[in-house]
């Protein structure tokens, strides 16, 4: 064995020790590889979905039905814009090393080979979608996000805990989009009922497939092996059929898997599996609105190419 | 056949709310499409200002007894709307919700423009015999300061950078100017307007404005502007197709039910 690879197994060695310390790893630190890969991968969809995420709800933004609906619609799609921006940066700390910058990245995603997150490819038909957007979709990204709090990696629990505390007001403001409709006309309750049929199997895929049986890949375990998440994509599931099953049935909707039943024995909800071809599907971009989505992005990533130079230009 | 404008204040602010509110629509139809993240940040905080300075307005009014704020922002029809030609035109080519070709450059010209001659005005405003005005004014200039930090300095930025950068603001800033013509007008109701000292007079402001942009003209070497006669005057009603277009847009929710609560 030479002194590199002797050298390269004490830190690896190293490394593991300080993540069952509890340590925090910063970006300068030294890393294992497939740690900072599974970091790439996690934190630049992260960022992507972020900013991707933006399209489906800004389509109901200038559509917003009031004054006060409109600032708060546009204060969220502005939130989830800033939350792109902060991921985008730590994601640029950890692939700087490789030679590459936010430039790679977008390319990446025009490519396929950067995914962003299967819930922002699915249409957004009615106003009543945006604010389910913002009560479940923010909702289960709460539960996500809150789960990646005490990261491993320091930049990056850092950047949750603001985007956290953000979501929190989005996930109010989406409730209170949908309590307004829910409280509202027999046209407005079939708003949010419709709204839930449609997104209902979007939301079971939002945490990604139990285990790697059910669509050959998940990135879970790596992420748990180095804490930088606690728990599996099914228990988070769990979590949010516990958190928000009682709370869509509190204001009158029905959801619309007759066979789900919280089970007293296991202590687990049972309900029918989603048709994971479908997410697979998403995952070729080749979901209901994903290739739509790409387009709109680079397109317009194109067209103010002349910008990106303009400022880079130095001149006078 | 001159029409009486018995209450001159609500003629004011509905130009006023009306130009904020449409300028703030044509923002919120850029999110998300803006050159940079960063940007796009940026431009939405500035774009949901204004859309609460429009609502500002719309409550004034709602206040004097013309409706609720909700059905003035939505529900009246082009003909009746007091905003500037400028604030209604497109972004650019295509639609938002399919895939728009915006143009920046056009995007900065009329943010630059739309924003220094809104300073005038607010500046002026905040010396206005209507009180409630007055108080808005001071409110909305704080955070107008920023806006106008923002946009000179992409304004200048772009028109001091490479050639192709050059000859698309330039290109941009013509059509902008061809638009200008009712930004600082106040329409049929200009004379009671200035007589009960709500704003200073048309002219006043136009020279104000002119001297105000000269030094930011004068670094992308560029004369500063003048506008010319209106072909339609947006104050009294006339407007382009874009602005129906625009309005049916923006209320197409809120038209669905106009009893409901949203
Ligand atoms: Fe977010
Ligand atoms: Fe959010």
């Amino acid at each position: 064995m030479t002194a590199d690879v002797l050298l390269e197994k004490d830190l690896q060695a190293q490394f593991e020790e300080r993540i069952a310390r509890g340590d925090k790893i910063e970006a300068d630190d030294w890393m294992p590889e497939e740690y900072r890969l599974a970091l790439i991968k996690l934190i630049s969809m992260h960022g992507i979905s972020e900013i991707m995420g933006a399209l489906p709800e800004k389509e109901w933004v200038p559509k917003a039905p009031t004054l006060y609906r409109k600032l708060g619609i546009m204060a969220k799609v502005q939130d989830e814009m800033g939350h792109g921006q902060l991921l985008l940066r730590v994601a640029e700390d950890l692939i700087k090393p490789l030679g590459k910058n936010r430039e790679d990245l977008m390319q990446d995603l025009f490519a396929g080979r950067l995914k962003f997150h299967n819930v922002f490819h699915m249409a957004t038909k009615s106003w009543g979608d945006a604010g389910l957007i913002g009560w479940l979709v923010d909702g289960a990204a709460i539960i996500t996000q809150t789960n990646m709090l005490n990261a491993s990696y320091a930049p990056y629990a850092r950047a949750l805990q603001r985007i956290c505390a953000e979501e929190v007001f989005h996930a109010q403001h989406g409730e209170a989009i949908i309590l307004a409709l829910a409280e509202g006309t027999p046209e407005q309750k079939e708003m949010v009922q419709d709204a839930l049929n449609r997104w209902w199997e979007a939301l079971l895929f939002f945490f990604g497939p139990p285990s790697s049986d059910t669509t050959g890949s998940t990135k879970q375990d790596i992420t748990i092996k180095y804490k930088i998440r606690i728990n599996t994509n099914e228990e988070l599931r769990q979590g949010f059929l516990s958190k928000y099953v009682p709370r869509i049935k509190s204001i009158g909707l029905t959801i619309p898997d007759p066979t789900l039943r919280f089970d007293e024995e296991t202590e687990k909800w049972i309900y029918q599996q989603p048709n994971w071809e479908n997410f697979k599907k998403i995952q070729r971009n080749e979901g209901p609105k994903s290739q739509e989505r790409l387009k709109l992005r680079r397109t317009s990533y194109d067209d103010n190419a002349w910008v990106r130079e303009a400022l880079s230009a130095r001149i006078g | 056949m001159t029409q009486k404008y018995e209450n001159p204040v609500v003629e004011l602010l509905f130009q006023l709310a009306d130009d904020d509110y449409l300028f703030s629509y044509r923002g919120s139809e850029w999110l998300g499409l803006a050159p940079h993240i960063e940007e796009d940040v940026a431009f939405s905080s500035i774009t949901q200002d204004t859309m609460g300075h429009a609502t500002v307005y719309y409550r004034l009014l709602e206040g004097l007894g013309l409706g609720v704020a909700d059905t003035l922002a939505h529900m009246r029809p082009a003909t009746e709307r007091k905003n500037s030609i400028l604030v209604e035109r497109p972004n650019g080519e295509g639609v938002y919700m399919e895939t728009p070709r915006y143009d920046w450059a056009y995007a900065v010209a009329r943010s630059y423009i739309y924003t220094t001659a809104k300073k005038i005005k607010i500046d002026s405003l905040k010396s206005s015999s209507d009180q409630s005005l007055a108080e808005a004014a001071v409110k909305i200039s704080m955070e107008l300061y920023y806006h106008l930090l923002h946009w000179k300095t992409w304004f200048v930025q772009l028109f001091n950078s490479t050639e192709d950068a050059r000859n698309r603001m330039t290109k941009a800033l013509e059509k902008v100017i061809a638009d200008c013509g009712d930004l600082f007008s106040y329409g049929d109701a200009a004379t009671e307007i200035t007589n009960a000292s709500l704003i200073e007079s048309e002219q006043v402001l136009l020279n104000r404005w002119t001297e105000y942009v000269k030094p930011v003209f004068e670094t992308i070497k560029v004369a500063v502007p003048t506008f010319g006669k209106p072909e339609r005057n947006g104050r009294n009603g006339e407007h382009t197709k874009e602005l129906q277009d625009a309005i049916n847009t923006m209320s197409e929710v809120y038209r669905t039910d106009l009893t409901a609560a949203w």
